[in-house]
């Protein structure tokens, strides 16, 4: 009987395993289209009912390799140049529980691709809306914002904290307003 | 002008001749010690023994028989490693003598694909290309490898053997081809998913064509005269190319991402994985993860006018 049961839990497991989505790669991905990305919205009125915006699901949030991929191309398209690697400098950090823009996926998206006041430069039409996604990925994992499972168990660089895996997360304060013509 | 596959049997260069007399070589006398042993083997089990009690021991005269047939077989397998060891040495101190470089290039192996950097002594005349290597006919070339990610390894079998390019460690290479042609080359070394897409050529100029290869490598992409041209060009400088590519003369100066300065002058797109045809890269641009899946150039939406521009602009980029 426990040999049928220990069988059956090894298949499972198999089966769970086989079921992982976090090291899949898809290479030929059609990007969810942000809504930020096509129009701000500048009224609050609505046709029909009104109804909250559909909340974007970010496919490479559980994917590792979407995760490294935002990781690499953080370094590559010089985000490391303002933010560091995530500690900020001229720009802000990003490993902290602070967002002036918001820590939603869409929040994140939006300030890549539109850019913000005081250095933040627009990346509309100069990264592809699939890189895009990955660097948001990338960058709530900063401050532990995803799955632990997703996070590598071994960080690229040398680092003083603990491992990405054992990072603890830190809950975004979405109460922070930046003090007017400040440098944030 | 010689250009088929690669083939490690047919050198090209007197590196590739002396790798190739090394194998010739050992081929010869593994086919004489093959022969020589099976015939052993045939002799020892169809011989016919006279019948009777065989006696074996210390002492016997089929012992000390067996005894000296052992010892000679021992001492010419000795010989013969003892051979190999000689040639091989000198094979190896032959290819690594140095010698004054005509050219001297660098090699970059990224995922996936060769960046090549030619030096001079005027900073502004050296030469950035891709995946495709000219060299002057009969003179040595030295090339310097190095890595950018993982370990790859530089094979061109008509020129010489194979090197690794170590992340961190340069390693070099002498080359050097005895006729003009275009010889094939790959990655040898297992670098990821699109490992087998990674080729390249070396082409051997003569020494005046290829100073006139070099002199218009080394000049700066010119603004392209036609309106379709112009319009492709701010295609490309307003798109995700620019975050990658570099265009001397533009302001594109990326170098995530192969130089395109003299793209149109080169005979293959994608480290050899398609001839430099419009339409290939016109595939390419939009869907190149169709082409190469995994390759770090991403997929392209372009309206068909902007698609249009663009290939008309790289193709002015000769």
């Amino acid at each position: 009987m426990r040999q049928t049961l220990r069988v059956g839990l090894f298949g499972a497991g198999c089966v769970f395993a086989l079921g992982c989505q976090r090291e899949t790669r898809r290479f030929r991905e059609s990007p969810p289209a942000a809504t930020s990305e096509t129009a701000v919205t500048m009224s609050e009125l609505q046709p029909g009912p009104k109804a909250r915006d559909l909340p974007v699901l970010n496919p490479y949030e559980r994917n590792a390799y979407g995760v490294s991929e935002g990781e690499r191309l953080f370094s590559a398209y010089n985000c490391t140049g303002c933010h560091s690697h995530g500690g900020g400098g001229i720009g802000p950090a990003l490993m902290d529980d602070q967002w002036i823009y918001g820590s939603d996926p869409e929040n994140i998206f939006a300030t890549i691709v539109e850019g913000r006041p005081n250095g933040m430069p627009a990346f509309r039409g100069k990264i592809p809306n699939n890189q895009v996604w990955q660097l948001v990925a990338y960058v709530r994992s900063l401050s532990g914002l995803l799955p632990k499972d997703i996070a590598p168990a071994r960080d690229d660089h040398m680092v003083a904290g603990p491992e990405p895996q054992r990072t603890e997360p830190l809950l975004p304060k979405h109460a922070f307003t930046p003090p007017a013509a400040e440098h944030p | 002008m010689r250009d088929w596959l690669q083939s490690a049997l047919q050198p090209a260069g007197p590196e590739a001749a002396r790798v190739h007399a090394l194998w010739v070589f050992m081929l010869w006398i593994s086919i004489i010690v093959f022969v020589l042993v099976l015939g052993a083997l045939a002799w020892g089990t169809f011989r016919r023994r006279a019948p009777g009690n065989v006696t074996i021991g210390e002492g016997s005269p089929g012992e000390r028989g067996m005894k000296r047939a052992v010892s000679a077989a021992v001492g010419a397998t000795v010989l013969v490693l003892f051979a190999f060891l000689v040639f091989d040495f000198s094979t190896g101190r032959a290819l690594t003598a140095r010698r004054t470089p005509a050219v001297q290039i660098e090699v970059t192996g990224h995922q996936w694909w060769w960046e090549v950097n030619y030096y001079n002594a005027v900073p502004n005349r050296r030469v950035t290309t891709a995946n495709e290597i000219h060299i002057p006919v009969g003179r040595p070339v030295l090339i310097r490898l190095n890595s950018q990610d993982v370990i790859h390894s530089f094979w061109a079998p008509d020129l010489n053997g194979k090197r690794d390019l170590i992340p961190g460690k340069e390693s070099s290479l002498w080359i050097q081809a005895d006729s003009p042609g275009v010889y094939h080359g790959q990655c040898a070394e297992f670098c990821g998913y699109q490992h087998a897409k990674m080729a390249f050529i070396v082409v051997a100029d003569r020494p005046d064509d290829f100073a006139r290869w070099y002199a218009a490598q080394a000049d700066t992409a010119s603004t392209p005269t036609d309106s379709l041209a112009l319009r492709g060009q701010e295609v490309f400088l307003s798109s995700p190319c620019v975050m990658c590519h570099s265009i001397h003369g533009t302001p594109a100066g990326a170098t995530l991402g192969p130089d395109l300065t003299h793209l149109a002058s080169r005979r293959y797109i994608a480290a050899g994985s398609l001839p430099n045809t419009r339409g290939n890269l016109a595939g390419w641009v939009l869907d190149a993860q169709g082409i190469k899946p995994g390759a770090k150039m991403p997929p392209n939406s372009l309206t068909p006018a902007d698609l249009q521009a663009l290939l008309a602009y790289l193709g002015t980029l000769k």
